[in-house]
């Protein structure tokens, strides 16, 4: 269930990522995106969960990891946006992908090529208003106290630490302007359809079954609609 | 939120009008920022109620770290349609409830 995937780096090498596979249908198969940074360690599990839940109906997802994400050998301030949607669109390809489902912050990820559904969708500048928010309280805990604004011109100068995410200047001006798309053959799920707390908003991970069983019935129902 | 309204939720609605479009009242505010901390907190809305104007909050619960408490304040922006600056986050808005609850009340009569 557990494997890597070889993932091709700007400069031609290649690197070995983690990718988590469920079901083994020659059919569909759901690329399953998750939440940037710390809401990816909140909702991962339930994300495996769901894919297990997927695969009881016979629906394959792979959840691959990207270069900087969690063991990834890559460091992650040399990351940008630009190549994490080129890595998105390799492993489409290398993992026969049909669908997507991309998850809050994922969404700005998502490939154009596939249909598929975003959860929660989050733009850049949400994700980052959030991250900035944090790590001005966490100053003012420490007695030195920073303003978003001084925070907001270092990550565009010079990238910038926000909580331990190192994010490159790069990055953070491209997660500024990114939105998640929209087009005919991506429907938005809304967190009220699935029920309950969202899980992302606590500190620690979290699962919940019903919320599973409800995100994979909103998924089956789809895939059994036909192709509009 | 997926709770069932409680009576008091009816019972503000019906006094002020609020699907009117009117200013939320204080006791709609209370049970959504309730409503808001107990998504953050991963607690159920009984736990939530029991909250009154003297719980800690910021520096109280362990689960209120300063990731939390942006992702709390971001909550509020979206649920309540509010902006929340920089300047506006301070020891006595986040310290109890009761601090959190006037402040999304100030906000609100700003909007």
């Amino acid at each position: 269930m557990i494997g890597t995937w070889p993932c091709t780096q700007p400069g031609g090498t290649v690197s070995e990522e983690l990718v988590v596979r469920c079901g083994d249908s020659s059919g569909t198969r759901v690329l399953i995106i998750p939440p940037l940074f710390s809401e990816h360690n909140l909702i991962r599990r339930q994300l495996v969960q769901l894919m297990r839940k997927l695969d009881d109906t016979g629906i394959s997802s792979l959840l691959p990891d990207l270069p900087g994400w969690n063991e990834s050998l890559e460091p992650l301030e040399t990351q940008t946006l630009g190549f994490w949607r080129e890595a998105i669109a390799e492993a489409v390809q290398v993992h026969g992908a049909t669908h997507v489902l991309a998850v809050r912050s994922g969404a700005v990820l998502t490939p154009p090529s596939l249909r598929g559904w975003c959860y929660a969708p989050q733009s850049g500048a949400k994700l980052l208003r959030g991250m900035v928010r944090a790590r001005t309280i966490a100053s003012r805990e420490t007695g030195q106290p920073e303003t978003s604004d001084n925070i907001y011109a270092l990550g565009r100068k010079e990238g910038v630490m926000l909580a331990v995410w190192s994010i490159s200047a790069a990055m953070f001006a491209e997660l500024e302007l990114a939105e998640p798309p929209k087009h005919d053959g991506l429907v938005e799920i809304k967190q009220g359809q699935v029920g309950g707390p969202a899980l992302w908003l606590r500190a620690e991970a979290a699962e919940d079954a019903e919320q599973v069983a409800s995100l994979a019935s909103i998924i089956g129902s789809g895939l059994a609609e036909p192709a509009g | 939120m997926s709770t069932t309204p409680t009576a008091s939720d009816t019972q503000a609605t019906e006094e002020t009008g609020e699907a009117a479009g009117l200013p939320m009242s204080r006791a709609a505010l209370n049970a959504e920022l309730k409503s808001i901390i107990s998504d953050v907190l991963g607690i159920d809305s009984e736990q939530a109620d029991v909250l009154d104007n003297d719980s800690g909050l910021f520096g109280h619960l362990p689960e209120l770290d300063s990731m939390a408490v942006a992702g709390l304040l971001t909550e509020m922006e979206d649920r309540l349609d509010i902006v929340i600056e920089d300047d506006d986050v301070d020891g006595e808005m986040l310290e109890t409830y009761g601090g959190l609850l006037a402040f999304a009340e100030g906000k609100l009569a700003e909007a």
